[in-house]
């Protein structure tokens, strides 16, 4: 007993330094996880205050830029609002037919990250405003991410500058589906992968969100295709795509809550367990 | 006392330092120095071992909880902690711990030496940690160099920042 105790006092240091690598790599092996670490995040109050903090006095630099942003986006659905042919008529039908499937929320971007393979965001709204994981969240020019953690004031979100996210992705013109991924390279592309070879494709074509998603509505801007290539593995194409939006800069996004999904599930479960 | 009391503004300043400009610098679109490990290179060569190892380990999870990396700069700093002492002797000579090393006193070869190689070990077990794959050996190192040349600039500004304050 005397020399186990020795042992411990003489190497207490070497023992200690082998008991936080263990900790640290225990944390690094859960980050790599598809599921989050729960301990490390900065969703949390105290990260999560602190970078409201920064943010807050960052706005200011960028007030400009964001009022062009959104007068931008005033004048896109202004014009949508005046093309169409019966205003009146048209809300009736929106209320009866569209509006409970998707509710929108706004949440601001209080840490932005991009330079890493692996990039998630913090947003300023949680659990208390009914933000849940999986929630799609897009900005006035595109798609930024989906929902991954939540805490009561705090959310994180997935961005598409992330080797893991797969987001359904469609050929505007063509309807041909593919899946948005990101080569951890560029910040400005992403790539789509696994389109037929039966798509006709052209340079510039637009890349919207496809209608398998159960996360995004329909037609949702990605970007446009910038090079096409063959993937000689699997003889799919694989398209790089030029992002509309500027990852490197996100302000102000909102939150897309899908209310269909559950029923859209729970039907194609039971669909899958009656085949078989 | 002193020294203790200057270990942890040094400690909570870096870490302001580092969340709220050092990880923002984003140079070419990724690059960022991580000048926070100068708490650990300055951490006084007679101090205590399991202080400095603990508080490395504490500086690197926040670090990591700002940037919702997991665990690799509470990981890389524990390394470079535990391998300080090599790497005094390697750049100082034997007798390192007879003489009072401070490496804000003056830029001299040796120092230089001690904070580059530091600094590359720290970032080659950062961004291996955080690739976590062996096939991407070379973006590793690449990466690591880049921003260990941007680190040591940061570090030689902060040290000669510093120097007034210690006499």
């Amino acid at each position: 007993m005397q020399q186990i105790l020795n042992f411990f006092i003489k190497n207490s240091y070497k023992l200690l330094f082998l008991l936080l690598l263990g900790i640290s790599f225990t944390l690094i092996v859960k980050s790599h996880s598809y599921h989050r670490s729960n301990y490390i995040n900065s969703a949390n109050a105290f990260t999560g205050g602190v970078y409201e903090k920064i943010n807050a006095g960052q706005e200011y630099l960028s007030l400009k830029e964001k009022n062009a942003l959104l007068a931008e986006e005033n004048a896109r659905l202004k014009e949508i609002l005046f093309n169409k042919k019966d205003t009146i008529l048209d809300i009736k039908k929106i209320t009866f037919n569209d509006a409970p499937f998707y509710t929108v929320k706004k949440a601001k971007v209080i840490k932005n990250s991009y330079n890493v393979r692996e990039n998630y965001l913090t947003i300023n709204a949680g659990e208390k405003s009914n933000i849940k994981t999986n929630m799609g969240v897009v900005n006035e020019r595109g798609i930024v991410g989906i929902i991954e953690k939540t805490s009561p004031n705090y959310a994180t979100l997935i961005s598409i500058l992330n080797i893991r996210l797969r987001v359904n992705a469609k050929i505007k013109n063509s309807d041909h589906f593919g899946s948005l991924t990101w080569d951890g390279k560029n910040v400005g592309y992403a790539q789509l992968i696994d389109v037929p070879r039966l798509a006709s494709i052209k340079k510039g074509d637009s890349i919207v969100t496809g209608a398998e998603s159960d996360i995004f509505p329909e037609n949702i801007p990605i970007g446009k295709i910038d090079k096409v290539f063959i993937d000689k593995k699997t003889n799919y194409y694989t398209i790089n795509v030029r992002l509309f939006n500027d990852m490197t800069a996100l302000g102000y996004v909102y939150i897309i809550e899908n209310k269909s999904k559950d029923e859209k599930q729970k039907l194609e479960e039971q669909t899958q367990t009656t085949a078989k | 006392m002193n020294t203790t009391l200057s270990n942890i503004i040094r400690f909570i300043v870096f870490i302001f330092l580092q969340v709220i400009i050092f990880n923002n610098i984003n140079l070419f679109g990724y690059v960022n120095p991580y000048p926070y490990l100068l708490f650990i290179l300055l951490f006084p060569v007679n101090g205590n071992k399991n202080t400095l190892l603990i508080s490395s380990f504490l500086l690197g999870l926040i670090i990591d909880m700002f940037s919702n990396s997991g665990g690799i700069h509470a990981m890389a700093s524990i390394i470079l902690a535990f391998i300080r002492p090599n790497l005094f002797r390697f750049a100082f000579g034997i007798s390192y711990e007879y003489q009072t090393v401070r490496i804000a006193d003056k830029i001299s070869s040796e120092r230089i030496t001690f904070v580059l190689l530091s600094v590359f070990i720290h970032h080659f077990v950062l961004f291996f940690f955080e690739y976590f794959r062996i096939s991407l050996f070379f973006t590793i190192v690449s990466r690591a160099l880049i921003s260990t040349l941007l680190t040591f600039v940061f570090c030689l500004l902060i040290i000669y920042f510093i120097k007034p304050s210690k006499r």
